[in-house]
């Protein structure tokens, strides 16, 4: 049987507004159904755009939200945060990285603190090996030991996201779930980061779900893709296939949109700009 | 040098030898160190760098939009031949804004939340062509017309937060060119949008610079928008210009190291298994060519 450390099964989220003093409330339904499996140390990335649930899904398999309804599997067993029941380590086994570096560590804490939190609240690592274990980790992302006692505000935007992902790894997690974890980095750093979370994957046997709007990362970093659209699965498959042949209309519309630094097309995109300008 | 507009026409903004120094407590930092751009009528110019690069700050300055804290020296800074450096306030206020406006990367964030953006506009109108009352409202929703918002005339009436990001990038682009600009200066005006949002954006700036033949600035760090925009572009490291070229020759024949580390570091030309990073292309070429 294969190895999934995470499974959903008919997953679905609504999320009730209000109405306002005399409108009824309205239910908005962001996630209708969602089937996904992730095999043991593979990464399934999950594309679409703004509004299409794929945040609310990072938040479900973190366990931060409960699903309205639906079986979320962690390492096989199934997990329901809104009936509780949940031990400390079945919530160390998924971490997350958000999106913006500036905005998920506390500017208050100093760096050897943030990674040392998570072994202090889950207990049962005294405070020596707690900073030792987080000196190792952070010259694991890259980050060197007189770091451990700065303040997020003295790093750069890919030195808070290693000091982010260090975090998130703290606790010995098996699956990461990687929410835009590039897209606010420039293009060098990016590949920093990108390379790093490939030699993370190696090192650790980590399982990412990596949730992202950018073809070309998705294309260097997944080995199955699930496009998410309007809260549904549209498609699903291997890297490989998705890439060579996609099957939806929206698939194609958002491989159609991405921008292509290919030389053949912009040779053909400078001759039209010269004809109109000539004809014009 | 190969360049796409006609040799008769003299450049639209000529700015030389730019130098933006900012006061911090550390002593003066140097954001931008002699830079130089030129920009003809009916060109796409894009100024790629990453951030610290000092593509925007130059923009700011041309704009006058830098704190006081910035100290701007330029060799020259003219605008259609008209010295910017020269004018007044006053003066240079019936300019930009004018005949020179401004998009920004995050249209939420330009926009003011407790105005309409009917009145945001008008306010444009008003301000720089004097249109009043019913005029400048059948301007407004010519404007938003042209820039793809449905329902113009009930969408006058909405607020900044009950519009999405694509929608009010429109707004601000509705903005821009209510006065008919000739030169456009679009900074990252797509980085905070989906990627379907954002060709919509950009086949909008794109068609509005073909259509009213504006000269168009696009200030950006995504080497794909490039490709898919510039007729010419200018490539930006640490406040200085590592590179000057048109688009093809650009990717053809990157002539520095870091232009040719920023495409190698594209995902998409990822050959191996790893990305090749900038820091380590740029040492190994250092090693080789010897350092710059």
């Amino acid at each position: 049987m294969t190895d999934y450390v995470v499974e959903g099964r008919g997953i679905t989220r609504d999320y009730v507004t209000s109405g306002g003093l005399f409108g009824a409330a309205k239910t908005v339904r962001a996630l209708k159904g969602i089937d996904f499996a992730v095999e043991r140390g593979k990464t399934l990335a999950v594309v679409g755009e703004s509004g299409c649930g794929k945040s609310t899904l990072a938040r479900i398999i973190t366990l931060i939200d409960p699903a309205t309804s639906g079986q979320l599997l962690i390492e096989g067993k199934p997990v329901d945060i809104a009936k509780g029941g949940l031990t400390r380590e079945m919530r160390s086994a998924v971490q997350i990285v958000f999106q913006n570096p500036y905005g998920s560590l506390n500017p208050r804490q100093k760096v050897g603190e943030v990674l040392t939190e998570p072994l202090r609240l889950r207990g049962g690592v005294p405070s020596a090996d707690r900073r030792r274990r987080a000196m190792a980790m952070l010259e694991r992302v890259g980050l060197k030991p007189e770091h451990y006692n700065r303040f997020p505000h003295m790093f750069s935007g890919g030195q808070r996201q290693r000091i982010a992902i260090a975090r998130a790894l703290m606790l010995n997690p098996a699956l990461l779930v990687l929410d835009e974890p590039v897209s606010a980095l420039d293009l060098s750093v990016q590949a920093q980061v990108l390379n790093l979370l490939k030699d993370l994957q190696d090192e650790f046997g980590l399982t990412y779900v990596f949730i992202s709007h950018d073809l070309s990362v998705v294309r260097y970093l997944a080995d199955r893709v699930m496009v998410l659209w309007n809260g549904t699965v549209v498609e699903e498959g291997t890297r490989d296939a998705l890439f060579s042949a996609p099957q939806h209309d929206y698939t194609r519309k958002l491989f159609a949109a991405t921008p292509e630094a290919d030389l053949d097309a912009i040779r053909a995109r400078v001759e039209r700009r010269r004809l109109e300008r000539t004809a014009g | 040098m190969a360049s796409t507009s006609s040799p008769a026409e003299g450049p639209l903004l000529d700015i030389r030898n730019l130098r933006v120094a900012f006061d911090t407590a550390a002593g003066p930092f140097l954001a931008v160190d002699g830079i130089d751009v030129q920009v003809s009528p009916r060109e796409v110019l894009a100024i790629v760098g990453e951030s610290g690069s000092g593509k925007s700050v130059s923009m700011l300055a041309v704009m006058g939009l830098l704190p006081g804290s910035a100290t701007v020296t330029a060799d020259a800074m003219t605008f259609d031949g008209r010295d910017l450096m020269a004018m007044t306030p006053a003066q240079k206020r019936t300019i930009i804004g004018r005949d020179i406006a401004m998009i920004f990367q995050e249209p939420m964030a330009s926009l003011n939340p407790s105005f309409t953006v009917g009145f945001q506009i008008e306010e444009v109108l008003r301000q720089h062509l004097g249109l009043k009352g019913r005029a400048a409202r059948a301007r407004a929703v010519e404007l938003l017309t042209q820039v793809g918002i449905p329902e113009p005339e009930s969408r006058l009436a909405s607020y900044p937060h009950q519009m999405s990001g694509g929608q009010c990038q429109r707004v601000m682009i509705a903005m821009a060119i209510a006065c008919e600009p000739r030169l456009l200066i679009a900074d990252e005006p797509t980085t905070a949008l989906d990627v379907t949002i954002q060709k919509q954006i950009l086949d909008l700036l794109m068609q509005l610079q073909a259509d009213r033949g504006m000269g168009l600035i696009l200030i950006t760090h995504d080497m794909g928008v490039v490709a898919e925009t510039a007729d010419r572009v200018v490539v930006q490291y640490r406040g200085r210009k590592m590179e000057e070229a048109d688009v093809l020759t650009l990717f053809e024949r990157p002539s520095t190291a870091y232009t040719r580390a920023l495409l190698a570091a594209l995902p998409e030309n990822a050959t191996g298994d790893r990305l090749p990073t900038v820091d380590e292309l740029m040492a190994a070429d250092n090693r080789t060519e010897g350092a710059r």
